[in-house]
């Protein structure tokens, strides 16, 4: 197991490119997400309290 | 069986369609990721000549021939946008460079931490490096002009300019490594010629870069979501949303 973090001496090579993709993912999706769900938030604020359901507005895309 | 593909151009229709495509292209990258691992650091065996260093090829190649590849999607919706005006291809244009600037600096961060055992050095002004690091700018320069334009419509059609102009950098990156003397190594993998290397480090790259595919799609489409979100608000098939989606939901 020590053996396969070692890298045959390379771990900190190995170890600093994986481990930044790795990070750089996660990030990067925590980030998407947290977005998306900011923006559906501002506009759940920016609509009336009773906003009308869909369905009577029509089906989604009858703008 | 007809399908309307016109539907699928406007914002409203797509943003549905982007959600379950977000969350099936997610688990198709875990899926891909943790076969492609399986085979970068267990199966595949060391490298004659540069040990374990050589692994950091799984992780490099396929970053690097995502920035290149995001970038030239990126400039084609762009384009597609300058042309037919439509909303939908400029926040595609939008969504995708993020995460473009993302692959071009991780394979640029990659590249250091292999160059440095290979090469003795993390950083030279070999070209292929330095069109790398342009178009790790250009993707940032796309960025900052969207933040620094107040008016979307805008910002789609400045952006798309710049996305277009820079596009003459993705083949200067493919053949930098032919037309100049560079310390980068050539292409080890070719559609043209047969690889130079093991089956297993080929496979491994290819995995990789299937998982590397599937995640950008996901993360894109996630991020499309929200700028539609962000963009198209005010519209009022958006309401429809909130119906469907109660607090602390918002978002999967």
């Amino acid at each position: 197991m020590s053996e396969f973090f070692a890298m045959g001496g390379y771990a900190w090579y190995v170890w600093m490119s994986y481990g930044a993709c790795a990070l750089a993912l996660a990030l990067e999706l925590a980030f998407v997400r947290a977005r998306r769900k900011r923006a559906l938030e501002e506009l759940r604020m920016s609509t009336p309290a009773q906003p009308l359901r869909a369905s009577a507005l029509g089906a989604p895309g009858s703008r | 069986m007809l399908i309307n593909w016109y539907r699928f151009s406007s914002p409203v229709s797509f943003y549905p369609l982007a959600g379950s495509m977000s969350s099936a292209f997610g688990v198709l990258a875990a899926l891909f990721a943790g076969a492609g691992l399986f085979v970068a650091l267990l199966l595949a065996p060391p490298d004659a000549t540069q040990g374990d260093a050589y692994r950091i090829i799984y992780i490099h190649v396929p970053a690097a021939w995502m920035a290149m590849f995001v970038y030239l999607v990126m400039a084609g919706w762009s384009a597609f946008a300058l042309g037919f005006g439509t909303r939908l291809s400029a926040m595609m244009a939008q969504a995708l460079a993020p995460t473009g600037a993302l692959m071009a600096a991780l394979a640029l961060w990659t590249g250091a931490f292999w160059g440095r055992p290979t090469w003795g050095t993390y950083w030279a002004w070999d070209a292929r490096m330095t069109s790398t690091l342009i178009l790790l700018f250009l993707y940032l320069g796309i960025i900052a002009l969207r933040n620094a334009i107040e008016d979307p419509r805008r910002a789609d059609r400045a952006c798309a300019v710049l996305a277009l102009v820079g596009a003459i950098n993705v083949p200067i990156i493919y053949f930098s490594v032919q037309w100049w003397n560079t310390l980068h190594q050539g292409s080890s993998i070719s559609l043209t010629v047969a690889p130079k290397m093991a089956m297993t480090m080929v496979a491994g790259i290819l995995i990789m870069t299937a998982a590397a595919w599937c995640y950008t799609l996901s993360v894109v489409l996630s991020r499309l979501q929200a700028i539609i979100v962000e963009r198209e608000r005010g519209a009022t098939w958006l309401e429809s949303l909130i119906d469907l989606r109660p607090a602390g939901d918002g978002a999967r």
